[in-house]
């Protein structure tokens, strides 16, 4: 739980550089013996040299078996059961998704959830693109700005949510009164059914384009500079140079930051938690806030696993995509 | 970086030397280091001034971009009256013991699968990479229940720091760049140690961590950052209000605090990261950059 977006989002792409775990790293190295030794105790020192790496491999076993492995399993099987604290989980089949089918919240968060997944695309893959390709460009100032994009991702999220809340009052909300200063007509931002969902996305690319800027920006840096002498010869101007190299070259880039930004997005929580609550008129109720809702709330742990495991399958489809694609380029 | 030769981009140095090019470079500079000023240095410069601007100044519906009247206190009374120091050393706490259990367990996991290499260690690589794959909520409940009873031991860890330490030693992650650190440590480098005599643990303290420095320090970083800015997990196996951390508190108190002490302590919660990645910048770029990219 305690992994973070960013560091989970490296994990993941890193995670395929290695491909295959069971060719991992150089071969074990052929461990050339000084003194050659009897026989006999060959099996003894194999069994006691195993038995000292699994001291040193246990206490990371048992975390991961206690805190990952088990809870992946249980996971799976608690949608299909009803849980209470007070007796034993109790198997009660499909029940737990019929239940959710009827919850008329259900639909709502989906639909929430998508339309806040597409706007997060539109806004948050385009913005850090367009920043990396500007700096990529820029020759003073670089680390300066390199810097501040990333200063936000240091900020603790509810701070970065309380300090937005703040900036959307109504009254003395810093927002309304940029818009004055344009003539432009105040905004109910959180308020509004319309606009509550887009202010929340604002916050989610204000928060997290750093990433995806810095990311970029690596990738920029590694197209050869041929390339685009190449196009310039050709007589490519500047925008067929942008859209015949530098996108060509960043595809592969693009596809991964755009998968794991949409099973990143997909589980928005803070944003609606701190900010509407899921308001107004459950505008901005999310899968994860539905989620939560049902089991720290209602307490209904089986009805939260089964909508756990929804949630698993449609982003397991993106996972898979995003596999095939590293596996084949990686 | 600062030193790099300009490498060609997009736009050619032909171009760029053009006076049109010139005008129009110096024109998206400024408007750049302008933008990026206000988006997103602004607003910290906002939070803290506005921590420093009286009650009644935070209300007025015209903002005013200095504080007209100084209240440096409003951070004082956040710390002490409303408490917040409390709940910043248990942040603190909250995320030196994550970063010590997660430096414990994963080096000597790493340096077990990397160099000791155990039976069936590659399955259990395997075993700890796949994790990643899994989307973090989707095991949030499993998750919790499990720490509500952990299996096996039958204790309850909900209001105990091991909520948040153990779960988070279970990182797939750090075990990874850790053990892809060590397996490009020479084989002969520890064999000598042996020869002279080092056990299976001195040989990992006294060569396999001094050569180790950097990854160490990425993962340590990322370790501190991550508990930092935690706010789900730590709500919901912290419910006592005493052992929370500043993120959990303010937002519970964030209803009931006058709006100046707030934004203090908004800033309280924040400086610590910002003056970590201050510091740290490069190892953080970098180690983001080269963990994402063919590095």
């Amino acid at each position: 739980m305690t992994v973070q977006p960013l560091s989970s989002a490296v994990a993941k792409s890193t995670g395929q550089e290695q491909g295959d775990p069971a060719g991992a790293g150089p071969p074990a190295p052929a461990r050339t013996d000084a003194a050659p030794r009897p026989a006999g105790s060959r099996l003894r020192r194999t069994v006691r040299e195993n038995l000292v790496a699994y001291l040193f491999l246990a206490a990371g076993v048992l975390c991961f078996a206690l805190f990952s492995w088990y809870p992946i399993v249980r996971g799976a099987l608690l949608g299909f059961q009803q849980v209470t604290f007070a007796q034993p989980a109790q198997w009660v089949g499909l029940d737990n998704f019929q239940r959710l089918i009827d919850d008329p919240l259900f639909l709502t968060a989906w639909k929430n959830t998508g339309y806040f997944t597409l706007l997060a695309l539109v806004f948050g893959f385009a913005a850090p693109f367009v920043t990396a390709v500007v700096l990529n460009e820029l020759r003073h100032g670089r680390s300066y700005l390199r810097m501040t994009v990333y200063l936000p991702v240091m900020l603790p999220p509810i701070v970065t949510m309380l300090l937005w809340r703040w900036f959307y009052d109504p009254g003395p909300g810093l927002f309304n009164n940029v818009l004055e200063v344009f003539h432009l007509p105040a905004q109910q931002w959180l308020e509004s059914e319309n606009l509550a969902m887009v202010s929340l996305v604002l916050v989610s690319t204000w928060a997290n384009m750093g990433t995806t800027t810095l990311i970029y920006l690596a990738a920029l840096g590694g197209i050869p500079g041929e390339l685009y002498e190449a196009a310039e010869l050709d007589g490519a101007s500047i925008r067929q140079r942008l859209w015949h190299v530098t996108i060509p070259q960043m595809r592969f880039i693009l596809m991964i930051t755009l998968l794991l930004q949409v099973i990143g997005t997909m589980q928005v929580f803070v944003e609606p938690f701190v900010l509407t609550g899921g308001g107004p008129d459950d505008a901005t109720v999310t899968v994860l806030l539905l989620l939560y809702r049902y089991a720290f709330v209602y307490n209904d742990f089986g009805l939260a696993s089964a909508m756990s495991t929804l949630l698993f399958v449609v982003l397991g489809l993106f996972a898979g995509v995003y596999l095939r694609l590293t596996r084949t380029k990686g | 970086m600062a030193a790099e030769t300009p490498v060609r981009t997009l736009i050619a140095p032909a171009e760029m030397n053009r006076r049109t090019g010139r005008f129009l470079y110096r024109f998206v500079l400024v408007l750049t280091l302008i933008g990026f000023t206000l988006t997103f240095v602004f607003p910290l410069y906002w939070m803290t001034t506005g921590a420093m601007k009286s009650s009644a100044e935070l209300a007025d519906p015209d903002p005013t971009f200095l504080p007209q009247s100084w209240h440096p206190e409003s951070y004082a009374d956040a710390w002490t009256n409303v408490g917040l120091g409390h709940y910043f050393l248990n942040t603190l706490i909250l995320a030196l013991g994550a970063w010590l259990t997660q430096l414990l367990v994963d080096v000597s996991a790493a340096y077990a699968l990397s160099k000791l290499r155990p039976l069936l260690g590659n399955v259990v690589l395997g075993m700890m990479l796949a994790t990643l794959m899994l989307p973090v909520s989707a095991l949030l409940v499993p998750t919790y229940l499990t720490v509500v009873d952990v299996p096996l031991f039958h204790v309850n860890l909900i209001n105990t720091p091991f909520a948040i330490w153990l779960p988070a030693a279970a990182n797939a992650f750090n075990i990874f760049i850790l053990k892809r650190f060590f397996d490009q440590i020479p084989a002969e480098l520890l064999d000598s140690a042996r020869i002279d005599g080092a056990g299976t643990l001195r040989v990992l303290v006294s060569v396999v961590l001094p050569l180790s420095r950097p990854v160490l320090a990425v993962v340590s970083i990322f370790a501190i950052v991550g508990v930092w800015k935690d706010f789900l997990w730590p709500m919901l196996v912290l419910p006592d209000e005493a052992g929370q951390p500043i993120t959990v508190a303010l937002n519970r108190l964030s209803e009931f605090m006058p709006a100046n002490q707030l934004l203090a302590g908004m800033a309280m919660a924040a400086v610590p990261l910002l003056v970590l990645f201050l510091i740290f910048q490069r190892h953080i770029i970098a180690g983001l950059t080269a963990g994402s990219l063919k590095g």
